[in-house]
């Protein structure tokens, strides 16, 4: 582990109110110190920043590795080496691999992997019920002992309120949330999209918010009754983050977070988008409309949802932006619309979007590093004693976790050169401002943009 | 065959193409995907161009050699007889080799993609695909990715483009221009393709157009506000959901098929009650304009969205869409696959004699140039 200094760069720590020039020694793993000026010592690595942003690392509450089962779509390898590139140090991975992880033995498996061939910190979710069948509840004290940050079935709602109401009383002991992914199945039947005149116009089944909004009221309702810990993943709908405001006025214990695509992009995607890729200028009729790329569950909302999810970003009822990463291989996105497979794949493109809110004015970029960063760690500490407690932090002794990036570069988005398996972005071909340049988690580098050849920096013979 | 004969037919091939403007209209144009991209001077185009082609089917010998050595698959995902019926005999009065591809006894029952099989009919350097598909979207989906021209004869609940053009034929014909009709469609508008694509054409020629149902079958989007957001292509159509309000003063009445299943589903509490809320019959019928003209784009549930009494009644035009329906699609299958606009049968042999080169790969500057 060699010494680094980051030279130069503006330093944006909102675990301790940081934002200016300064210089930041890391050595041995963790953060060394920060100052106006730092003399490199012999033999540091010296990274330039001037220009640049210095953050803790980022954290994902939500992404999906599909290791084990579906290494076609993903592994922990590349999906890592993604989060690497997207200025992500440690990522929560979903359990709705094959088999699912609903026992010790593949909450291990996913840990072991990690260790071996992780470019960056995984830490596994549980299953709420057993297979994410939505019927037993998974054996959630040893899933806890294995070192599950959380339970979710996602991909799937709990559908069976009762089943939702013993989750969340029976892991409250753990201290462990629940993180659900709110959908009415009577309401969203076999939508495919949000319900709008876009669907109308495609003749594209629609799912309409209300089916995001009870089930939303429902389980705030249900944390209420149980003194259970509520996480709602990926909200989308103004109705839902109403919701959640109601519920923190009142005390409950309840906290959500909004993907990057829900924060930027709207229904209009689905219907395609010229070549040159700039979002927003839409047409019915390019080689992408029926764009499967943007087909994402909770789907692409309208204006006005995108509106609510980023004043809500804002001012702080979504506390934290989760990727919700869903990487699928070609062929489950070269079919219609009603045939492809719901994600994006999002974890390099995060930074590039969310960034769009910051030069527009919508949210300070202070602001946005705290949403990437202490925020998901409190989340974080509240939940388990075996994660490091010093996460999304710079503070003198924290694991030396920091991203570097250029908040104004601009870059074309090229799914082809994507570290993930999962090329399916409806960004391909959109200019994004803000990049992330280095990656340095626990000490190392792990993606540097001026090595450029994919995975160079990161360690070598792994499984890809 | 008499060089008398020979000339006529010359003359006859000259009509749709070099006697309007309207045929100039259509040279760009490589796709028929929906209306939503037809300009309205297109639309007058295709029917400049189906009146000259049904001259041709009021001929004792119906057949003309404009698409001599042209390949026309039809690939039907779903069941149809007057669709698939009405484009091949189309393609064969106009002398194209028409394949004909159904679900049953293609690879399409062995699982073939709708990408590999459509990949496969491209190689065999077929010039047009006919599709009707089960999924909304899936002839958009060839266009975006195949280089040979699409023709969308029914996708999913989402369009059906052709249908529409012969409805607008039918009433132009009886009623002459569309601009200032009062057009109005009763029944499932939720997921009616015909109801969908009518809308673009009809709302692009002017018709003040009318949407009657339950609101159960009502887009929300046209009944929740959702027309006062951005880009809502239809803020100017009325939404009626009481059915002799609506046929007031109406000029044409389109009934749309309802099928049982959207009882089973909820949407109706029986077909009875919809019948006696919505069905069309006589005494209805009497609030609209004695020369109104009553439409259907079949198959009928006669009893159910309208009476058989009005269904082959004075005022029906019902068999006729049916006639039209061949002159429409020859139009469309002229317009797309003749070798060059200003074709006479002798430049048309002559083309077909040298060899085409490869097809250029589909890129996105000439495709734009294309739909615009």
């Amino acid at each position: 582990m060699k010494t680094i200094l980051i030279r130069g760069g503006r330093i944006i720590d909102p675990s301790q109110g940081i934002d200016r020039i300064a210089d930041l020694l890391l050595s041995k793993g963790v953060v060394k110190g920060l100052a106006d000026h730092i003399d490199p010592p012999d033999g540091a690595a010296v990274i330039d920043a001037t220009g640049m942003v210095v953050s803790p690392g980022f954290i994902d509450l939500h992404c999906h590795l599909r290791e084990p089962g579906f290494e076609y779509k993903e592994t922990i390898a590349t999906g890592t080496l993604a989060a690497a590139r997207g200025g992500f140090t440690t990522v929560c991975a979903m359990p709705n691999t094959s088999p699912t992880m609903d026992t010790r033995a593949t909450v291990d498996f996913v840990m072991r992997m990690a260790r071996e061939e992780g470019a960056v910190r995984v830490l596994p979710i549980g299953c709420i019920t057993k297979g994410s069948k939505g019927k037993e509840l998974a054996e959630m004290g040893e899933l806890a002992e294995a070192g599950a940050i959380g339970f979710s079935d996602d991909g799937h709602p709990v559908a069976d309120s009762n089943v939702m109401r013993q989750a969340l009383s029976y892991s409250s002991v753990y201290g462990l949330p629940i993180i659900d992914h709110c959908e009415a199945p009577d309401l969203f039947r076999d939508g495919v999209m949000n319900e709008g005149w876009v669907s109308n116009h495609l003749g594209l089944r629609g799912v309409p918010n209300s089916a995001e909004d009870v089930m939303v009221a429902r389980d705030i309702a249900l944390a209420e009754l149980t003194g259970g810990r509520l996480h709602l993943a990926h909200v989308s709908t103004a109705g839902a983050v109403q919701a959640v405001r109601d519920a923190k006025e009142r005390g409950l214990n309840v906290t959500c977070e909004v993907t990057p695509h829900h924060l930027t992009l709207t229904d209009r995607a689905v219907l395609g988008r010229f070549g040159d890729g700039v979002p927003g200028e839409f047409d019915p009729l390019t080689p992408v409309a029926y764009d499967t790329n943007a087909k994402v569950n909770p789907p692409l909302r309208g204006q006005k949802d995108v509106d609510a999810m980023v004043q809500a970003l804002a001012d702080g009822v979504v506390d934290v932006i989760a990727t919700d990463h869903a990487p699928h291989s070609t062929v489950e996105k070269l079919c219609t619309f009603d045939e492809a497979d719901f994600g994006i794949s999002g974890l390099e493109t995060a930074l590039g979007s969310v960034m769009s809110l910051v030069h527009s004015g919508k949210i300070t970029l202070p602001a946005l590093v705290e949403r990437l960063t202490i925020a998901p760690a409190r989340f974080l500490l509240a939940s388990s004693a075996s994660i490091d407690h010093r996460l999304g932090t710079l503070k003198e002794g924290a694991p030396a976790d920091v991203t570097v990036f250029d908040p104004d570069a601009e870059w074309r988005v090229d799914p082809t050169e994507f570290a993930s398996k999962g090329k399916n972005t409806p960004l391909a071909g959109a200019t994004l401002r803000g990049r992330v340049v280095a990656t340095v988690v626990g000490g190392e580098v792990r993606h540097n943009q001026e090595d450029s050849a994919l995975g160079q920096a990161v360690r070598k013979g792994r499984r890809v | 065959m008499t060089q008398a004969s020979r000339v006529e037919e010359r003359e006859y091939l000259r009509t749709p193409t070099e006697s309007t403007d309207g045929a100039r209209q259509l040279a760009g144009r490589r796709h028929v995907l929906d209306l939503d991209d037809f300009t309205r001077e297109e639309i007058g185009a295709v029917m400049e161009n189906t009146r000259a082609m049904k001259e041709v089917l009021q001929r004792d010998i119906k057949k003309v050699p404009a698409l001599r050595g042209k390949t026309i698959i039809t690939l039907f995902y779903e069941p149809s007889t007057r669709t698939r019926v009405s484009f091949e005999q189309a393609g064969k009065i106009l002398s194209a080799d028409v394949i004909s591809v159904t679900g049953g006894g293609s690879s399409v029952e062995k699982g073939e993609s709708l990408y590999n099989t459509a990949r496969t009919i491209q190689a065999m350097d077929a010039d047009l695909i006919v599709i009707r598909h089960p999924q909304s979207g899936a002839p958009h989906f060839l266009a975006g990715r195949l280089d040979i021209s699409i023709i969308n004869a029914g996708d999913g609940t989402h369009a059906h483009p052709t249908q529409a053009l012969v409805d607008i034929f039918t009433m132009e014909s009886h009623l002459g221009p569309i601009e200032g009709l009062k057009v109005v469609i009763v029944g499932d508008l939720l997921y009616s393709r015909v109801a969908r694509s009518n809308l673009w054409g009809l709302t692009k020629m002017g018709a003040q157009v009318v949407l009657c149902g339950p609101p159960t079958l009502i887009p929300s989007d046209f009944q929740n506000g959702h027309r006062k957001e951005v880009g809502h292509p239809f803020t100017n159509v009325r939404i009626e959901t009481n059915v002799e309000r609506a046929l007031d003063g109406a000029d044409v009445v389109m009934a749309l098929r309802l099928q049982l299943e959207r009882q089973r589903a909820g949407h109706l509490p029986s077909l009875r009650e919809y019948s006696r809320m919505y069905g069309i019959n006589s005494k209805r019928l009497q609030l609209a304009k004695p020369n109104v003209l009553v439409m259907h784009p079949g198959p009928m549930n006669e009893g159910v969205e309208i009476d058989s009494e009005v269904a082959h009644g004075a005022r029906s035009v019902i068999e006729e869409q049916v006639t039209n329906g061949v002159a429409v699609r020859m139009a469309l299958l002229y317009s797309l696959t003749a070798p060059t606009l200003h074709a006479t049968p002798d430049t048309v042999e002559s083309q077909q004699l040298s060899k085409p080169g490869p097809k250029p790969r589909p890129d996105i500057t000439s495709r734009r140039v294309y739909l615009k």
